[in-house]
């Protein structure tokens, strides 16, 4: 293998490698946010991201039977719908669930795990146990060959933008919206954010909320590169959580940076290596640099 | 207290667990009064404003604003109700900028402008608006949140030994501050203390607390000095 076919191969696997960066930063950012104002470690959240991946498949289907010229343009839509379904179901899950349970760490790993697997019961009686796939859009298939050799899919190019501009939002609403404001209260000091006039229990439900949305847009991403069945969702969690873990679960930016990492090691490495081998270098690697910064990788440089 | 009163306070008992804190507690405040609930460590001064405003739940007892009863309400309606709070410890926001602290008391405004007279009245504040709280002094943190108890429009305002640990001179600034808010606003102002010269800058009325009960009030006018620093004294 010549020196020029190794970095193209390089690249190209680091280009696959950004479409998992994406799913696991979204999954994250969902994730990072939610334990970061309510200290809750959701363990349905896979099964948000499934909600939104499922969305895509059943808004296709309608469009493909009932309006098949509007095929190249449903996807857009469907992002949107895919963030209101998984934000709708994580405002209700948080309501009938989860608010009972704040302060209660072991609880809500609990509750939420159930909560996980009812869910996957419900997809599995509702979609079936085989996995299912939307026909995407002709323009999000094939690649774009830069160079001789150099295929970089055009889906993974997608779902890079619908993420940075998905995490854009994010930052945005956190320091500049009144929610931001409210969050930011919360996480600070929960008994003063509420003795200066905030409603944390709102700010609590909305917060969950709009994680969940998030992880609903991750699952939209998620069929541009694999299949929904009903434990897909499941299968990110673990990641999802490396990411977190790893990133500092007080700082986005951390967040963003481990997925990064932690997506590209594993992508690139596993073109050299076999899956399962990846992983364990992967996991050695944040292993180690959680040893040397058990805070993870990014903390806040602020007087308490 | 005459029914009339801006903030009454009828019967509070508050506990924590098994043991009770405070016991029975009765007092009212006019509008455009100052009072001092003086008191040394451990005598109930910080439950008794926490229990004010909702932070501790009362075991009995009622806590009226402007004839509205909002003991059995959480601390957010509290504040919509006309209650600020300055606690202990001063609780600013540290990972927030000065300017973000101030506005999270904006929640029930119609503008969600920080109103002028805020910075007019802590010009330091407007100087340090892009920075942390948490890297602000600690002078400089209590006039915060003064600050932003006073963005939630108060009609009565509550602070919790605001010269505790902070420096002669700027101990004055803090009763100027508070006279001036009054002159201005013609608010309530329920202020503990432990310092009897500062209660004496700002206060119309002096109670003392000791056990969880008030054992003494007297007017300004009428104070009886030696008495109080004996209270205050161990
Ligand atoms: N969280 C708590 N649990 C149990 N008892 C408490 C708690 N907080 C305070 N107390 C008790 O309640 C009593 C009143 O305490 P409080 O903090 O109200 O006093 P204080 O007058 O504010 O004192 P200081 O001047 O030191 O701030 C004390 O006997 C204290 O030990
Ligand atoms: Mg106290």
């Amino acid at each position: 293998m010549s020196a020029s076919e190794m970095w193209n191969i390089f690249l190209m696997q680091g280009f696959a490698g950004l479409s998992l960066f994406s799913v696991l930063l979204l999954m994250g950012l969902g994730l990072a946010i939610i334990f970061g104002q309510m200290g809750v470690i959701n363990m349905a959240h896979g099964e948000f991201m499934t909600i939104g991946a499922y969305t895509i498949f059943m808004l296709s289907s309608l469009t493909e039977t009932y309006a098949p010229t509007l095929t190249p343009y449903y996807f857009f839509v469907a992002i949107i719908v895919a963030f209101i379904l998984a934000f709708a179901v994580g405002w209700m899950a948080e309501w009938a669930l989860i608010r009972h349970l704040y302060r209660r760490p072991l609880d809500t790993l609990l509750a939420t795990w159930g909560l996980s697997l009812g869910m996957q019961q419900i997809f599995r009686s509702t979609f079936g146990a085989k996995e299912v796939s939307p026909t995407l859009p002709e323009w999000l298939l094939g690649s774009w060959a830069p160079a001789e050799g150099l295929d970089i899919p055009i889906n993974g190019m997608f779902v890079m933008g619908l993420t940075l501009l998905v995490t854009a939002g994010v930052f945005l609403m956190l320091y500049r919206s009144r929610w931001g404001l409210r969050v930011r209260a919360t996480v600070s000091n929960r008994t003063m954010a509420n003795a200066i006039g905030i409603n944390t229990k709102k700010t609590d439900r909305m917060t969950f909320a709009i994680g969940c949305g998030i992880a609903g847009v991750a699952g939209a991403a998620f069929t541009t590169i694999g299949s929904t069945g009903p434990t897909s969702g499941s299968l990110y969690i673990v990641d999802a959580f490396l990411v977190v873990t790893f990133g500092g679960a007080a700082s986005l930016l951390g967040t963003v940076a481990s997925a990064f990492g932690i997506a590209q090691t594993q992508s690139i490495s596993e073109f050299f290596l076999t899956g399962s081998m990846a992983k364990v270098l992967t996991l050695l690697t944040i292993i180690t640099i959680l040893m040397i910064r058990p805070q993870g990788l990014f903390a806040l440089k602020v007087r308490r | 207290m005459s029914g009339t009163a801006m903030l009454n306070v009828n019967d509070l008992f508050v506990s924590y667990g098994q043991s009770q804190a405070i016991h029975g507690i009765s007092f009212g405040a006019n509008r455009n009064e100052t009072v001092a609930v003086m008191g040394r460590n451990g005598m109930g001064k910080t439950t008794l404003f926490k229990a004010l405003m909702g932070v501790l739940p009362l075991k009995g007892g009622k806590v009226e604003v402007d004839g509205v009863d909002l003991s059995r309400e959480e601390s957010f309606r509290r504040v919509a109700g006309g209650i600020g709070y300055v606690p202990q410890g001063r609780m600013i926001f540290p990972t927030l900028t000065v300017e973000e602290n101030l506005k999270t008391g904006l929640e029930n405004a119609k503008n969600k402008e920080i109103p002028e007279e805020i910075y007019a009245l802590f010009p330091v504040l407007f100087e340090m608006r892009k920075r942390k709280g948490g890297n602000l002094s600690g002078g400089q943190q209590q006039q915060l949140a003064i600050g932003r108890a006073l963005v939630t429009n108060p009609k009565v305002l509550l602070l919790d030994e605001p010269t505790e640990g902070i420096q002669p001179s700027i101990i004055k600034d803090i009763a100027k501050a508070l006279n001036e808010i009054r002159k201005l606003r013609e608010i309530t102002i329920v202020v503990s203390e432990q310092v009897l010269s500062f209660a004496l800058d700002v206060a119309d009325r002096l109670f003392v607390i000791e056990g969880g009960r008030l054992v003494h009030e007297s007017t300004r006018a009428n104070i009886d000095a030696d008495r109080i620093k004996q209270y205050l004294s161990v």
